[in-house]
């Protein structure tokens, strides 16, 4: 047998086994039937450990994403001949297999291109039905999706195996119970089934943007999973909507700024210190492309007002030359369409620059449900040591420290209490 | 020859970003071998199996439920002596994974 020479091994994609496992899960589950999700991922799982032991031996098929799909798909069809009972089989595809013993073409045609978007965001409606509690929601999307590990969602979420694998289950009895499908909702039903998968994608980019990890600020990972599937969304005409691209617009700005985020030796930069030189223009550029685009109708959304801020950041200069009045004005707009004490958080610190380092602590006092969050004590931090209260500063910076589980965090605000002594 | 037990191939629950690396590392280790003109075959033998053994010829499926000692493929490289069969298997990517690397020198006629 030829080992592998180096050029085949820089073939193989980065992240490949995670992004054709979550889409191997997503045409399989819709072979078998959402309630039967597990198996899928089982035949996925037992099809990529025979990829790694043989491809590790030096056999590289030519095509690697064709080999996983063969050998997935030929375990599905041993799977159904083996399943006697076709009722349990989901979809319309149980009749046809009934009918029609040959079961190969309908199966073949699930592993065109097209039609692996297509289960992906089955999956993705299913995934996140409004009947499967949040939590579950995430999970379940990270897990079938974006082929994350147990381990690795708990690892993402802070949480244990255990209440990973609890809200795996949840989801799974509510799949059950509700006899949930995996399909695209019906018209009058799509527009708000597709809020609610922007917002399990949205939670899931936050997630990512500030992880909660003690050691990774950033988790690129869940980032880069969130904008995949929104891409996917943008990519089908009736999930296509201006939100949809709003959204994307906001994520390619975000994601623009990853480089710039953290130093060399891990240690938080904020926006004001930021080299904007190592800002990506490509994502930026992306950014503005899909607010323009976004820009249809007369509906705007939060996500609108969120992707408008973040471009103001994206184009300015400077920290001191950014358009605080307007970031100001949509914060302002967006309070009313998410009140919330976040927004007011964020539209307070806006108005230190737009207005007055003043009015923005006299919004800052006045939030309330933020008593537990580092950031609303670090912004109080902040605004005192502009204004140049040390002792104050210090109490409040002090307070945040001891909320975060961020090592990173709390490195910053260290260095924040040392220059208020 | 080197012939190795556990490791990846005996591993439950390897997400395929876990997997992915660790191939990757693997074909890594073949082509360092390779360059270096040591490396001579190897191929990874599928799990299970089945023993037959005694004047009976019982058949069994075999010693392999200790996923520890199941024996996942083998090597075979050219090496001098076992020190430095023993530098080459330094970068065994498994041992991370409590995997084990046997060494035996073939008997050459």
């Amino acid at each position: 047998m030829q080992p592998p020479s180096s050029s085949q091994v820089n073939h193989l994609i980065e992240h490949l086994f995670r992004r054709e496992s979550g889409k191997m899960i997503a045409v399989l589950t819709r072979l078998l039937g959402f309630d039967s999700f597990e198996v899928a991922q089982d035949i996925v799982q037992d099809t990529l450990l025979k990829a790694m032991v043989t491809w590790s031996y030096g056999r590289l098929p030519d095509n690697p994403s064709a080999w996983l799909y063969r050998v997935a798909k030929n375990r599905a069809i041993d799977h159904l001949r083996r399943e006697r009972n076709f009722q349990k089989i989901g979809s319309a595809y149980s009749q046809q297999l009934q009918q029609d013993l040959k079961v190969d073409p309908a199966i073949n045609d699930m592993f065109l291109d097209n039609e692996i978007q297509d289960s992906q965001l089955r999956m993705m409606f299913a995934c996140c039905h409004p009947f499967i509690p949040v939590e579950s929601q995430i999970a379940l999307v990270l897990k079938t999706l974006c082929g994350l590990s147990v381990h690795e969602i708990a690892n993402a979420f802070l949480t244990t195996h255990d209440a990973v694998t609890k809200r795996i289950y949840r989801a799974k009895e509510k799949i059950i119970q509700q006899k949930i499908q995996l399909e695209v909702p019906p018209a009058n039903l799509l527009n708000s089934r597709l809020q609610t998968v922007l917002q399990s994608l949205y939670l899931l980019f936050n997630e990512g943007y500030n992880s909660s990890h003690p050691e990774q600020l950033i988790r690129e990972d869940l980032c880069e999973a969130a904008m995949r599937l929104c891409q996917i969304l943008s990519e089908q005409t009736f999930t296509n909507i201006p939100e949809t691209r709003a959204f994307l617009s906001l994520m390619c700005f975000q994601f623009s700024r990853f480089q710039s985020r953290v130093d060399d030796k891990g240690n938080i930069v904020i926006l004001k210190y930021q080299d904007r030189s190592l800002w990506n223009r490509a994502f930026i550029q992306r950014g503005f492309d899909y607010l323009n685009a976004a820009a249809e109708g007369n509906h705007f959304s939060a996500y609108h007002l969120e992707a408008a801020i973040a471009s103001l950041h994206a184009a300015a200069p400077s920290f001191d030359q950014t358009d605080w009045k307007t970031v100001y004005h949509l914060y302002d707009i967006l309070y009313t369409l998410k009140p919330g004490p976040v927004v007011a958080l964020n539209k307070a610190i806006a108005s230190a620059y737009a207005v007055s380092r003043q009015a923005a602590l006299d919004s800052l006092t006045q939030i309330q449900g933020l008593e537990n969050h580092y950031l609303y004590y670090a912004s109080l931090g902040e605004m005192y040591l502009e204004l140049n209260k040390k002792e104050e500063a210090k109490k409040y910076f002090t307070r945040a420290k001891a909320l975060t589980g961020s090592r990173i965090e709390q490195s910053l605000l260290q260095k924040k209490i040392t220059e208020c002594n | 020859m080197f012939i190795f037990q556990g490791g990846m191939s005996s591993s439950e629950e390897l997400s395929p970003e876990t997997m992915q690396q660790s191939m990757n590392k693997w074909m890594a280790w073949i082509e360092q071998l390779r360059k270096a003109g040591k490396y001579v075959a190897g191929e990874p033998l599928m799990l299970g199996g089945k023993c037959i053994e005694g004047k009976e010829r019982v058949i069994t499926d075999g010693p392999f439920a200790e996923g520890k000692e199941v024996v996942g493929g083998f090597f075979i490289v050219n090496a001098e002596n076992y020190d430095e069969a023993l530098a080459l298997a330094q970068d065994y990517p498994d041992f991370d994974l409590d995997g084990k690397v046997q060494i035996r020198q073939i008997m050459k006629m």
